[in-house]
């Protein structure tokens, strides 16, 4: 009995105190509000770059290291590049240690930038693209292209004030084999009616018009289409979740269009579109079983080894129009690179985001098949990058950027889910176009009072 | 100091780093998933706000949520019961009848459980294919079209796909845990039975099945466990929770909602619900299936 007690007020002991402890570092980490140290540019600074390893692979970063600390020899540039690198560094941000710059996009499944976003975590960047960038003497606003810090995707408060960095820019569209539709003698379709009979003309021949890898892909469509339909103006609204936006004719043309794409879609397309099998759906263009789908630059490296039809050639278009003559668009996709508030070393840190932008940064970049949003870089590219990155001069397409405002979290609620995600059971039939509006509608304006 | 002082001591002593690691991985984690619950918080800035049991109201409004706990739910019972009756049969036939081989088949059974939990996803990819895959493919080659589905594809189906998966996985674990139950069994009376003219179904159901019940309880708690479990990773793994999240399981919906969605507060409520749920299925099981434990 002794025994027993005397274990009993050990294990409450040993028990308060792992309590206790855990208390105090909660503590330590309140109190650890982030300071400015204004540290001057001789001082020797550590620079704490983090990066997402992606289909461009890590080496890009070493060189990048390696050229911009000979240009600022005060400077240590210390690399987290990692392919999970949301999961290597959340335990280091929970416990108040950010890395000073971060290259890591928004809309991925871990949502890091998103939630940083979210609670207010970045700072304000605006300043940086007045700034000359690091080793030439222009700005950075001279040199980067049009439109790309105007987005929500940038700005993402919609206040104009600029948060995060464009980098690494992949125009997306309709992706098709060239071959194919020259074999055949047919036209790519310009407008949704002539995408349809076209459609109808591929089933006689066994072919479905339409494909998509994963619902999420509909991200660079439906924008393109949104923008097609109302122009900016409309986009911006619907993406700052204003009232009644999705119950527009504008909106339910879109809907529309993309619920009609169901009777065109490759039947095991649903089948296949999860993580695991998504590339079938793929292989399908490859394979001359349905025509077009949704992508971006990144499919062709991403199949490069697959097997395809003979004469396969890529081809890419930006979204139909609505009529003849009317605007179409291609959605650019973009990176984003961005400092935490809590960073160290802001000043280092906004130094090293002009130098993203110079001569020499965009060369190491491109090398590795990455793309800066600066002037005059298309004409560097070469083969299938070109004729991808020139949808906007040749094919006459019109840019669409951005995606949805940020707002507060919202417990159980979800733009990407109710209007991507829902795709999948539009396109096999299971959820009606009706049910699927008013839920985009519903989730809208759940999101509105909860806009930062 | 006495003999009894330093024997406590050194009693304390052994069992303190079990008892500090328990504390600090298991007990401290979990009462931070109950105090997180309250919190309407993102996960990494300092503004976490507290809402007591805001969350929670919130969860029991949240259809999704609801559509992934049935979802769970249903996987729970079909795994249990496909598994539980697989693999007492096939257990019986391998210990009972002197089937050739049948250590082999025993090995055979077994494989699936030492497999990852990606690697199965990646084979019931390839059985569920809609194109090219073994199941489609068997019902054409025995003109049974009518049966051809969209395993992965249909809405209607895609969650009996995966407790597919799962049941094929789990039965050769379970078997040879009722296996090694019934070798203990005392071969006398399975002879004293046939004497008395019982056939093999009498005493599978007189003899074999009330001497490994105590056996089948243990196993009914694992099956809650290891499905609550395993149905989220296979989950991410093969469908992404899709088509249109109908293979969400609870477990799913929760890292949704904690990171991609930012609330990590409410991943936390669901969290806790998931946690007293699964205990008290478990804790429920094991006292609607309490009997006298036969001694033999």
């Amino acid at each position: 009995m002794k025994l027993k007690n005397f274990l009993l007020t050990i294990g409450l002991i040993v028990f308060s105190l792992v309590l206790a402890a855990c208390g105090n570092t909660d503590d330590n980490e309140e109190a650890e509000t982030p300071t400015d140290n204004g540290e001057t540019e001789t001082e020797e600074v550590t620079l704490k770059v983090a990066a997402l390893e992606s289909a461009y692979g890590a080496e890009m970063w070493e060189k990048i290291k390696e050229a911009y600390e000979e240009l600022n020899e005060n400077v240590t540039v210390e690399l987290t590049v990692e392919k999970n690198l949301e999961e290597v560094v959340r335990p280091n941000l929970q416990a108040g240690e950010y890395p000073d710059v971060f290259l890591l996009a928004t809309g991925r499944e871990e949502g890091l930038t998103d939630t940083l976003i979210k609670e207010n975590g970045l700072e304000e960047i605006t300043d940086v693209f007045g700034m000359t960038v690091a080793g030439e003497d222009v700005t950075v606003e001279e040199k980067l292209l049009d439109g790309f810090t105007d987005t929500l995707a940038t700005n993402p408060y919609a206040d104009g004030k600029t948060y995060l960095a464009p980098m690494f820019y992949s125009p997306t569209g309709l992706f098709y084999d060239a071959n194919l539709l020259e074999e055949k003698g047919w036209d790519t379709p310009a407008t949704w009616d002539e995408m349809f009979a076209l459609g109808d003309k591929a089933k006689d021949e066994d072919i479905s018009l339409f494909t998509y890898p994963v619902a999420g892909y509909f991200d660079s469509l439906i924008p393109s289409l949104m923008y097609a339909a109302g122009g900016p103006d409309f986009y911006n609204s619907a993406m700052t979740y204003e009232d009644g936006i999705w119950e527009t004719e504008e909106a339910k043309q879109v809907l529309k269009t993309i619920a009609n794409l169901g009777d065109y879609t490759h039947p095991n397309t649903v089948a296949n579109a999860n993580p695991n099998d998504f590339t079938k759906n793929q292989q399908m263009i490859l394979d001359n079983e349905a025509l077009f789908m949704p992508n971006g630059t990144w499919v062709v490296g991403e199949m490069s080894e697959a097997p395809r039809a003979e004469g396969f050639d890529w081809g890419m278009m930006p979204a139909p129009a609505f009529s003849e003559g009317g605007d179409r668009y291609a959605f650019t996709f973009f990176e984003q690179m961005w400092i935490p508030k809590a960073a160290e070393n802001k000043d280092a840190a906004k130094e090293f985001l002009t130098f993203m932008y110079s001569d020499k940064a965009a060369s190491i970049f491109l090398e590795a098949g990455a793309v800066q949003p600066i002037n005059g870089i298309t004409d560097q590219l070469e083969g299938n990058k070109k004729l991808f990155y020139s949808i906007y001069d040749e094919q006459g397409a019109l840019p669409a950027m951005g995606g949805f405002a940020s707002t507060e979290p919202v417990p159980g609620v979800n733009m990407h889910d109710s209007l991507y995600k829902s795709i999948d059971g539009v396109i096999s039939g299971q959820v009606s176009l009706e049910e699927w509006q008013s839920n985009i509608e519903e989730t809208s304006d759940k999101l509105r009072d909860a806009m930062n | 100091m006495n003999k009894k002082g330093s024997r406590n001591i050194f009693i304390t002593v052994c069992v303190a780093p079990a008892l500090i690691l328990l504390a600090t991985f298991m007990i401290t984690p979990t009462i931070e998933v109950f105090r997180m619950s309250m919190y309407r918080w993102g996960g990494f800035s300092n503004t976490r706000e507290f809402v007591g049991l805001e969350n929670f109201k919130v969860l029991w409004n949240d259809m999704d949520f609801i559509q992934s706990f049935q979802n769970s739910i249903l996987l729970i019972v079909l795994v249990a019961i496909i598994t539980l009756i697989f693999a007492v049969f096939f257990a019986a036939v391998l210990t009972k009848e002197q089937v050739k081989g049948g250590n082999f088949f025993r090995i055979i059974f077994y494989i699936p459980n030492i497999l990852s939990i990606v690697v199965i996803a990646g084979i019931f990819s390839a059985i569920y294919d809609p194109k090219s895959g073994l199941l489609n493919s068997i019902f054409g080659v025995l003109s049974l079209d009518s049966f051809e589905q969209l395993w992965l594809g249909d809405q209607e189906i895609v969650i009996y796909s995966i407790a597919g998966a799962l049941v094929w996985q789990a039965i050769g674990y379970y078997m040879v845990m009722y296996m090694s139950g019934m070798a203990s069994i005392p071969a006398s009376y399975y002879e004293a039975a046939s004497l008395e003219g019982a056939n093999g179904i009498t005493q599978f159901f007189s003899i074999t099945l009330p001497l490994i019940w105590n056996n089948i309880r243990t196993t009914l708690t694992f099956f809650i466990i290891s499905t609550i479990n395993l149905s989220f990773l296979l989950v991410k793994a093969m469908t992404g929770g899709g088509p249109n999240g109908s293979t969400e399981v609870f477990l799913s919906y929760m890292y949704d909602q904690a990171y991609t969605n930012s609330t990590f507060g409410y991943g936390m409520a669901i969290g806790v619900v998931v946690f007293t749920f699964s205990f008290a299925l478990a804790a429920i099981v094991s006292r609607i299936t309490k009997r006298d434990v036969l001694e033999y």
